[in-house]
């Protein structure tokens, strides 16, 4: 039968080995060679429109990449398939966004915000999501 | 109670109680809102509900777990507390920065990520809070008489959790990036070091409560927090599938996630053997219920509903759906809740020398918030299924689809007020347990 101390060595051995080759994974798909997200492309714009992102907690209610809240539409790929102009119109609304019912926090953000926020979108939206994107917006174009 | 500085959990007990029905108040917040009554959009819009919702669920969970070191330590280690002024200026200084992130959230005071909601300024403060309890009881636990395994196991999740805190705190311009180490906090702690504190307080329950040998249970402790470490680690790959990093997560994280099921099968496994070969008959049965059932529905929440989503091929239509919020109830409730209820449960009638084990209330509820909660979890669930099926494979509007889909809130509703129902009688047995006393002293029945 298993001892004690051999049970210890298996949790103590097991972790070290999986911990390992977790950081290498992490190493790996870090580096530069294997971006999928254009990092280059990450300006001053994009990062004011994270920055706004969080600010507003957009993801309390949104998902972006799948991750968020579930209450309102995902947004990977928003801009693609509704176009800036109608971003910008949601994000500019003087009153709460809603033409299904479900509101949506009123920010009436000036020009330069919402051009932030755009840019932002445009980055996410380019993104290799190993196929994800391709669920999250059925465009007439993907099928 | 054997040592009068276990009293110090009957505090952070109470303060859970207290975070606990907040959270639930934000949970019925949303589920209205899901049916259209939003009334409350102008003050406590759905991502406010949502976040203090999240937030008050882990810090009464850590609050929990806290109070159980607390209580557990001194007894494993054979002494009391090294200080208990200082566990009360930490126990106040948690509720004080708790306090300021929740009114904060309701005021655009926050970081829009994912259940780390809690500002970068804030995070300090979390720090230098769990600094002080982890230096109480490691310094407790290694003045102590003896270092128990199940003592090592629990004070080791609980460091660990606390360094995992560090990488949600950096920064980067990158959403891919940041959301990466995200995951190193949130699914690293509930899939890795959560689980050595829910196994050091499983065995330390079982112990007591079963009278099975302590080096027959540690060994088994060993195995299960063994599995978890070996699956869990590399099983954060689970969240990296399609979050636009390299494919190689789809391999590795889909085999090691399926494993992690495993180590909950291990956890349930052993709180229902150790329960048969108990030759002790204890008589807090309700503490009982709770231990097996943690074991056991930590199982089927987050073992057979996380298995149901976690290889890439299912994934790939269900990440981001109703379906993850299925799994997330039943998950936190079997695992992490349902364990701070048993510990709740055990320490009580220890504490306070008032023996309430006896009434039928603790039993209904156990019972009511179980069902209520398995019903939230279906209807989440049903949901979840539809929305992934409607909008994922048949390509219809997201709105549409939540009109389609809202008459299962109403269900959750009702499911969630039974569950609440069995919540408000646990608290209402909590309270009338009253104060802990010195008479409780040695009292216990062992
Ligand atoms: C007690 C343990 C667990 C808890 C508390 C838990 C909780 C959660 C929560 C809250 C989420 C949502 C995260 C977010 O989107 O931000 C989640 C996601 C997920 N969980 Fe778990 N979980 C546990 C164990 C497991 C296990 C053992 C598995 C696999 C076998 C698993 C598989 C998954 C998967 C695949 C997702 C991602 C869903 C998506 O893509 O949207 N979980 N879990
Ligand atoms: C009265 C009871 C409750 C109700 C009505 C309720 C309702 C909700 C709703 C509507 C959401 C948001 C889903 C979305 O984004 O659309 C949510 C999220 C969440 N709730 Fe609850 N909840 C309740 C109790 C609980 C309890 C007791 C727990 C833990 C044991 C819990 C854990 C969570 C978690 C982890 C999330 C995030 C899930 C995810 O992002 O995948 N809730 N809840
Ligand atoms: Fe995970």
């Amino acid at each position: 039968m298993l001892s004690k101390s051999q049970a210890r060595a298996f949790f103590l051995g097991g972790t070290a080995v999986t911990f390992l080759a977790f950081i290498g994974l992490t190493v790996f798909s870090m580096s530069p060679r294997n971006d999928q997200t254009n990092h280059d492309k990450i300006d001053a714009q994009v990062v004011r429109g994270k920055h706004l992102w969080e600010t507003n907690n957009c993801m309390g209610c949104h998902t972006i990449l799948g991750e968020g809240g579930y209450y309102a539409p995902e947004l990977t790929k928003v801009i693609e398939r509704k176009g800036e102009e109608y971003v910008k119109i949601v994000l500019q609304s003087p009153e709460p966004w809603g033409p299904n019912g479900r509101k949506m926090v009123k920010y009436q953000m000036n020009d330069e915000d919402a051009a932030a926020m755009i840019a932002y979108f445009k980055w996410i939206g380019e993104i290799d999501l190993n196929g994800f994107e391709r669920i999250v917006s059925p465009l007439a174009k993907d099928k | 109670m054997k040592y009068k500085s276990q009293k110090v959990a009957y505090w952070f007990f109470a303060l859970c109680m207290l975070l606990f029905t907040l959270q639930i108040v934000y949970g019925f917040i949303m589920g209205f809102a899901r049916i259209g009554m939003d009334g409350l959009h102008d003050f406590i819009p759905f991502n406010t509900a949502r976040a203090v919702h999240t937030n008050l669920l882990v810090v009464w969970l850590l609050t929990g777990f806290m109070g159980a070191a607390y209580y557990i330590i001194p007894e494993e280690a054979q002494r009391e507390l090294i200080s208990v002024k200082w566990a009360y200026i930490q126990l106040i200084s948690l509720a004080v920065v708790g306090v300021i992130a929740i009114v904060g959230y309701h005021f655009n005071y926050w970081e829009g990520r994912k259940f780390l909601e809690i500002p970068r300024e804030l995070d300090y403060l979390v720090v230098v809070n769990v600094l002080l309890f982890l230096g109480l009881i490691l310094g407790t636990l290694f003045t102590g008489k003896r270092k128990t395994t199940t003592a090592l196991v629990l004070s080791m999740g609980l460091l660990f959790a606390a360094l995992l805190y560090l990488p949600g705190m950096i920064w980067f311009d990158s959403q891919v990036t940041d959301s990466f180490f995200r995951w190193w906090v949130v699914h690293l702690w509930v899939e890795g070091v959560w689980e050595l504190i829910m196994g050091g307080i499983l065995s330390y329950l079982l112990i007591k409560l079963t009278g099975v040998d302590r080096e027959v249970i540690e060994k088994w402790l060993y195995v299960i927090v063994g599995l978890t470490f070996l699956s869990g680690i590399l099983g954060t790959g689970h969240h990296y599938y399609y979050i636009g990093v390299n494919k190689i997560w789809l391999i590795v994280g889909g085999i090691f996630s399926a494993l992690e099921p495993l180590a909950f099968l291990a956890m349930a496994l052993f709180a229902v053997y150790m329960y048969r070969k108990g030759e002790k008959s204890h008589p807090n049965k309700i503490a009982l219920f709770w231990t097996i059932g943690a074991a056991i529905v930590s199982f089927i929440g987050a073992g057979l509903l996380g298995f149901a989503h976690t290889l890439p091929q299912t994934n790939l239509y269900t990440h981001g759906t109703l379906v993850t919020a299925m799994h997330g109830h039943y998950a936190f409730w079997g695992a992490y809740a349902m364990i701070v209820l048993a510990i709740i449960s055990y320490a009580m009638p220890n504490i306070t020398g008032r023996k309430r084990y006896t009434q039928t209330n603790g039993h209904m509820a156990f019972w009511l918030s179980n069902i209520g909660m398995l019903g939230m979890t279906v209807a989440f669930g049903v949901a979840g299924v539809v929305q992934v099926y409607l909008e994922r494979k048949m390509g219809m509007d997201f709105m549409k689809v939540q009109n389609e889909i809202s008459i299962h809130f109403i269900v959750l509703l009702l499911c969630a007020t039974l569950f609440t129902i069995g919540i408000i009688m646990y608290i209402i047995e909590f309270i009338k347990y009253g104060r802990p006393t010195d008479e409780a002293l040695n009292a216990e029945s062992v």
